[in-house]
């Protein structure tokens, strides 16, 4: 049994297209692992099949030997960014990174500790009451990084997480994430179609290629 | 103008009457008070009732992807056309006798009414609905109840919101169904309204009643429209469909039964009014329907061919003021800057008001000098248009707003004179628009009750006007008479709504 994730065989078909057609991929519990592939290809799928949002028609999803497949999403621990943020509109910033403690019971006064620590991390101090639709492109994607650290994942997946922002925000995001992660010792699968980002932010780069029934990993 | 002199004016004069002295004894008594009681307690509690059960079907019909969603959608939506009459006879002809006049025969017809609104202005939301915001919280560790509790309501609140004020307004004003189906305990302010001034001839109190309808309804309007603001949320809507997902989950089956079972219950109450046209004593017959041709027992009955023709005839005369009107006014709104605002909401009120204050306060204004156009027929289908009229206006308006101005700009440097622009494009995108508007006033006028039952004259009744009688009087000949004329009806409005939706455009926009 290895640690960390293992995707094996990955097979998924959406409207009637096979999107995947056998996907094989491990991400070790303390490696950053870059998902490269051009736009269209699955990777947002696959990432969805991780978080459980998907379910895939064959193949294994693992974590340390133990079956995900049977695991709501809700249950599985891993975190997923989404590509625009994907705050909720009817909460504040600290709404928003407190959800998943809020969910998961914590206190207010815990939480309230919980959403300070973490913005001081992503580097919004202060920004509590903010209103969401307040935010820049980027300091929404911080919170939006705060709100998937906070229910503590044992895996984080971000799908192409600063696709939206101009090159240099995008390079120091990048690099600052990668920090943040490794110091917290969380595993990451970070996709994007950008070669120079992937070598920026990952120990190990992927490649997710077409193929004619569906995309593979070679 | 034409709003001012036939709405403006009548509701001055219903006001002036209402405040009057004789007219605020009305006030003092307890059974003005009961019936008031009685409206709301109604409306509550259908309203309560069809959100119930009309977020489930939203859910199932617009968020959920199976074979045949569109014709459930169809069929949910059936009774929202159906006109009030026709759902007072067709439940009549379900419930059993014991049924009559109590509160749940009313409570049961609203709601197989009034589920279309539900399904239709929460479901229309829903399907915009960023399904993203669900599956982050899902990634952050939230459960399907703590999704539904802390993402999906309130987000979808203002929706629900908007669709309840909607069905209050409509159960709060309901007259055809209740004049039908109610009884001497159970009756709305809009029937005592009716029975006031039809068979007490009290003018005066019948205006004071109008005016605490007015009063009440634009409280609902006021208090609906702070709520919402309040609660509105701002963010993003998504492209339609692409938010629905298969039947997978064992909640998503149970949700969709409940879906299939409504459907089948709002199927039924159609399905006995046609068995009851054909039912004779204990056995089948086309007694009724050939009763239909003949004049009735008494000298002011007419035949039911009669009707059609009387209401066709109006409801041309109705379309072609409504469309007129409501044609120029969405044009005056959309041109104009500087008093828009208030022209679009006077336009509404109408919609505010209920039609059988339009038709009580046309009654007491046009019946004295200087113009009494009471034995005109032409009164009909004024108060008909002005029902329709908010309709055609809702219609237009947002077509002509969305029309791109730079269009119009590419056609100015083109050479194109003002008005060959106008004539070029705008009109092929107004008059397509004003088809539908055409189509909804149409089915409006020939269904209208509220207000025609006040106008109509005895010897030229409309089909609805005409069944309404049929089924105040006791006896299978009545009722059977009724149900067969009902489908008369339904199948006329189907026709002449098929014939104008033929000008339908993807791009205009609907109530």
């Amino acid at each position: 049994m290895s640690a960390g994730l293992a995707v094996g065989g990955v097979k998924v078909a959406l409207g009637g297209h096979p999107v995947l057609g056998g996907v094989d991929l491990r991400v070790a519990p303390d490696e950053a692992v870059a998902l490269l592939g051009p736009s269209g290809v699955g990777k947002s799928t696959l990432l969805r099949v991780i978080a459980g949002l998907v379910t895939p028609d064959e193949g294994s999803v693992t974590w340390a030997g133990e079956d995900l497949l049977g695991v709501p999403a809700h249950r599985r621990r891993i975190g997923l960014v989404f590509q625009d943020a994907v705050l909720f509109p009817h909460r504040d910033v600290a709404g928003n990174i407190g959800y998943g403690l809020e969910a998961a019971g914590v206190s207010a006064a815990e939480r309230r500790a919980e959403v300070s620590r973490l913005l001081g991390l992503v580097d919004l101090e202060g920004f509590e009451d903010r209103a969401v639709d307040t935010l820049s492109g980027g300091q929404a994607q911080r919170v939006a990084l705060a709100r998937a650290l906070a229910p503590r994942p044992r895996l984080l997946l971000l799908d192409e997480p600063f696709g939206a922002l101009d090159r240099d925000l995008r390079e120091r995001l990048g690099v600052e994430v990668r920090d943040l992660l490794r110091a917290q010792g969380i595993p990451a699968l970070h996709v994007t179609h950008d070669e120079a980002e992937a070598a920026l932010v990952a120990d190990r780069v992927v490649t997710l290629t077409r193929g004619a029934a569906g995309a593979v990993l070679p | 103008m034409f709003v001012g002199v036939f709405f403006a004016w009548p509701l001055v004069t219903v006001l002036h009457r209402g405040l009057s002295v004789e007219g605020l004894d009305v006030l003092r008594s307890g059974a003005t008070w009961r019936v008031v009681r009685f409206t709301t307690v109604q409306a509550l509690l259908s309203t309560a009732l069809t959100v119930g059960l009309g977020l489930p079907a939203a859910y199932a019909v617009h968020r959920l992807d199976f074979r045949g969603r569109r014709l459930l959608l169809a069929l949910l939506t059936v009774p929202f056309v159906l006109p009030t009459v026709v759902v007072g006879a067709a439940f009549r002809a379900l419930l059993p006798e014991s049924w009559s006049g109590t509160l749940t025969a009313i409570v049961v017809a609203h709601v197989f009414f009034n589920l279309a609104v539900v399904v239709r202005v929460v479901g229309g939301f829903w399907t915009h609905l960023d399904d993203r915001w669900e599956q982050a919280a899902r990634t952050l560790g939230a459960g399907p109840v703590t999704v539904w509790r802390t993402v999906t309501w309130p987000l979808l609140r203002p929706a629900v919101l908007a669709a309840s004020a909607l069905v209050f307004l409509f159960t709060f004003t309901s007259f055809g169904v209740v004049l039908v189906l109610g009884g001497p305990t159970t009756t709305t302010l809009e029937v005592e309204i009716y029975r006031r001034t039809v068979q007490l001839f009290d003018l005066p109190g019948a205006a004071t009643l109008c005016v605490l309808q007015v009063v009440a309804v634009l409280l609902v309007l006021v208090v609906a429209g702070r709520l919402q603001r309040r609660l509105s949320v701002r963010q993003r809507l998504v492209r339609a469909s692409s938010a629905t997902h298969p039947v997978r989950s064992w909640g998503d089956r149970a949700v969709l039964g409940l879906t299939l079972v409504e459907t089948a219950l709002v199927a039924l109450p159609v399905l006995a009014l046609v068995l009851q046209s054909v039912r004779v004593g204990d056995h089948w017959g086309l007694d009724w329907w050939s009763a239909l041709g003949v004049e009735g027992p008494t000298t002011r009955d007419v035949s039911a061919w009669d009707s059609v023709r009387v209401s066709l005839s109006y409801a041309a005369v109705a379309v072609l003021i409504a469309v007129v009107v409501g044609g120029a006014a969405s044009c005056a709104i959309a041109y104009t800057r500087r008093g828009s605002d208030l022209l679009d909401s006077g336009l509404m009120l109408p919609l505010g008001t209920s039609a059988v204050t339009i038709g009580f306060g046309l009654l007491i204004t046009f019946a004295v000098a200087p113009v009494d156009l009471r034995g005109s027929w032409i009164i009909v289908p004024i108060g008909q248009a002005l029902v329709a009229i908010p309709l055609v206006v809702r219609t237009v308006l947002p077509v002509l707003r969305s029309l791109d101005p730079r269009l119009r700009e590419v056609a100015a440097t083109l050479g194109s004179s003002p008005g060959r622009t106008w004539r070029t494009v705008d009109l092929p995108v107004l008059s397509r628009a004003l088809g539908v508007g055409a189509g909804f006033a149409a089915a409006v006028s020939l269904g209208e009750f509220g207000a025609t039952s006040f106008l109509a004259r005895a010897d030229a009744p409309t089909l609805p006007v005409e069944i309404g009688r049929l089924l105040s009087r006791p006896g299978e000949v009545n009722s059977g008479r009724a149900a067969a004329l009902s489908v008369v009806l339904v199948v006329v409005t189907a026709l002449v709504v098929l014939a104008t939706e033929r000008w339908r455009h993807p791009s205009a926009g609907a109530l």
